[in-house]
């Protein structure tokens, strides 16, 4: 009975003799000593070749350091090894505060492909040594989702150095717009992910929202064909996006008592309006707040969310846009 | 014969693979396999099978498979030899497989870009375990840690320091929680006992996951709208039958079949508001306008969006809701003439 778990299992053991076997040895070890000492490669020699390549490009592709080389310079076939240097994990010892945080940090990903990754790297770890719990303590516990199915073809081109291209939707536009992008980094912000790099087109550097890539993202570029400018570093990038300018301007405004909470949280001053503030209609029950504030347009918005509980004193730009913004909602 | 039999090595054993999983699944457990057992000199089966994520059963098919590896030439011979005799496995020979091989450039990233986003969370306990794992990591990783680099996750950070860190502080001693929270939806401070259960951080922001008393049901509280609390000198009380919000299934916000249906019409400008909020449906108008559907269990904050909106945002339905916030705004309007 050759069920598939039988050809699995044969395979399974045939690629890890033929790392054991190319691990050990110091030299390069040629396909026919390598067919020699591997068992379970078939007697035909081509056969044998299409499956060795195979499991060649298997080794790969789990991360094995495969060299090709001679020994001396005068072989003329090229043969194999496993240098152990490449492939060895090298040491690393955790204290157990250090560990613990592994543990939290393998939790992280919500993402199948990158959860994935993160517990193949802990199982590593643990199998050098390190004892990283899945702690049950409370804690902090982020997640990082990356829904969008950009993400994985755009982690893959930034990790591989490779262009891309991509239709985006623009806001307001009905048609997905190409573009084509040499992307330097993935960057998520309060939890949406974009995309930084040059933009081909524009010949210029762009930021893309992930959630507006529309259809597939296509590599246009072999590996390694990206070259992130010097100095770029998409950490610093995204927080100096992120940084809260400071409030360089005060707004003063009349609050009704008992709202307006979300304003009141960043007051300078709040106390009771005096009559000088009160409202024309003279009716108690105001609150005169002082509170900073650097983005008219931003602001004045907010404060119109507050509707009738919120009334703009100064200064006088901040208080037509709130006017502008009402009337517009009165239309 | 099987190294768990105590007998001598056959040439090969006739196990039934419980579920071996593909090649190319199954190969970087094997090589992990041996070097876990050799960091620990000798390790339990049970424990083994839990820390790999698979069964006792299939635990001692990969180790009768290690067992039986055999090189051929130049003399045939087995690298590796080990028993699990009386259900603890030992390794004494394991030629070159004795160390794991290294981390990839997806493993390291992936656990690299895991402990900077734990990094990023302000009143964080442990910053200094954090740094230390993080530069190891790095050490270990040489190249691999290389494309981690591209990608940031920067985190809001407007939940204040000492919020957090005495809701983790409750969280730890297990003590209830007062909060005065804010509902900007309804613009309005509400008072509630809750005993914490988790804190998150999740799409960005922190939250305290906790069995609210008021509501007598599990909720997610956003630490930014935490206005004043009070470590209670009270046990927290969490029901047995308390779920945790699953915050891994991406939503965290469902809309429920009772929601009310509101559509609005936005402009160019206006349209961020179907990026942020989760709209069922989207209709392009032409000309820079659309059409988004969503639902709420809560119409308030439909009314202050729809006033933040101003001429970017219009609510077309239901008509009630249209009518009030005209009405707030010739309310509001009224207090400028």
């Amino acid at each position: 009975m050759r069920g598939k778990g039988t050809m699995s299992r044969q395979k399974t053991e045939r690629l890890l003799s033929l790392v054991v076997c190319l691990l050990s040895s110091r030299r390069y070890l040629t396909a026919g000593q390598i067919r020699a000492a591997v068992p379970g490669y078939p007697d035909a020699f081509d056969a044998f070749k299409r499956m060795f390549e195979r499991d060649k490009d298997e080794l790969r592709e789990l991360g094995i350091p495969l060299e090709i080389g001679t020994n001396n310079p005068l072989d003329e076939e090229p043969g194999y090894r496993i240098p152990r240097q490449a492939y060895e994990l090298p040491e690393i010892v955790l204290e157990p505060d250090e560990a613990a945080m592994l543990g939290l940090a393998a939790r992280v990903w919500q993402r199948a492909e990158m959860a994935g990754a993160a517990a193949g790297g802990l199982l590593k770890l643990r199998a050098a040594g390190v004892e990283a719990e899945e702690t049950a303590q409370p804690g902090i516990e982020p997640r990082l989702n990356a829904s969008e199915a950009a993400f994985g073809p755009l982690w893959q081109a930034v990790r591989d150095r490779r262009p891309v291209a991509f239709g985006y939707q623009v806001p307001g536009r009905a048609a997905a717009q190409r573009r084509n992008l040499e992307p330097w980094g993935v960057v998520n912000r309060n939890g949406h992910w974009y995309t930084v790099g040059l933009d081909r087109d524009r010949s210029a550097e762009r930021v893309f929202r992930l959630s507006r890539i529309d259809g597939p993202v296509s590599f246009t570029g072999p590996p390694g064909s990206v070259t992130v400018p010097e100095g770029t570093d998409v950490r610093d990038s995204v927080r100096s996006w992120g940084g809260e300018l400071p409030g360089l301007r005060t707004a003063v405004l009349r609050v009704r008592a008992g709202s307006g909470y979300g304003l009141r949280r960043r007051a300078t001053s709040d106390q009771p309006a005096p009559a000088s503030a009160a409202p024309p209609d003279g009716g108690p029950g105001w609150d005169l707040v002082q509170a900073p504030f650097s983005d008219v347009g931003w602001y004045a918005d907010y404060i119109a969310s507050f509707g009738p509980d919120v009334v703009v004193l100064e200064p006088v730009d901040l208080r037509d846009a709130v006017i502008r913004r009402l009337k517009g909602a009165l239309a | 014969m099987t190294p768990g039999s105590g007998g001598t090595r056959a040439a090969s054993a006739h196990q039934r693979p419980a579920r071996p999983g593909t090649a190319t699944e199954r190969l970087p457990r094997l090589l992990a396999l041996v070097p876990y057992v050799i960091s620990r000199k000798a390790v339990g089966l049970a424990e083994t099978a839990t820390a790999f994520g698979i069964s006792e059963n299939e635990l001692v098919d990969d180790l009768n498979l290690l067992w039986c590896v055999e090189l051929r030439s130049p003399d045939p011979y087995c690298p590796i030899d080990l028993s699990y005799e009386g259900g603890e496995i030992t390794v004494s020979q394991a030629e070159s497989i004795g160390r794991p091989l290294r981390l990839g450039a997806d493993e390291a990233s992936a656990l690299l870009i895991a402990l900077r986003t734990l990094a990023e969370v302000p009143g964080q306990r442990d910053d200094s375990a954090l740094s230390r794992v993080i530069a190891k990591l790095e050490d270990a990783a040489g190249a691999a840690a290389a494309p981690s680099a591209q990608v940031a996750v920067h985190l809001d950070g407007r939940a204040p320091a000492d919020v957090q860190a005495r809701v983790a502080g409750a969280l730890r001693e297990r003590r209830r929680l007062h909060l005065s929270y804010y509902v900007p939806g309804r613009d309005e401070a509400t008072e509630r006992d809750v005993d914490p259960m988790r804190l998150l951080v999740v799409e960005g922001r922190a939250y305290l996951e906790g069995w609210c008393r008021r509501a007598e049901a599990v909720r997610l509280f956003r630490l930014d709208r935490v206005l004043a609390l009070e470590v209670l000198g009270v046990a927290a009380e969490v029901p047995a039958a308390a779920e945790h919000v699953d915050v891994d299934s991406g939503q965290l916000f469902r809309p429920s079949p009772d929601d009310v249906e509101v559509e609005l019409e936005l402009s160019d400008a206006g349209d961020w508001v179907a990026d942020y909020y989760p709209c069922e449906e989207r209709t392009d108008l032409g000309e820079g306008r659309m059409r988004v559907r969503l639902r709420t269990p809560d119409t308030q904050w439909v009314r202050r969006l729809a006033l933040r909106l101003g001429e970017d945002g219009t609510v077309i339905s239901p008509p009630e809701l249209a009518e009030q916030v005209r009405q707030d705004a010739a309310d509001a309007l009224a207090h400028y003439s």
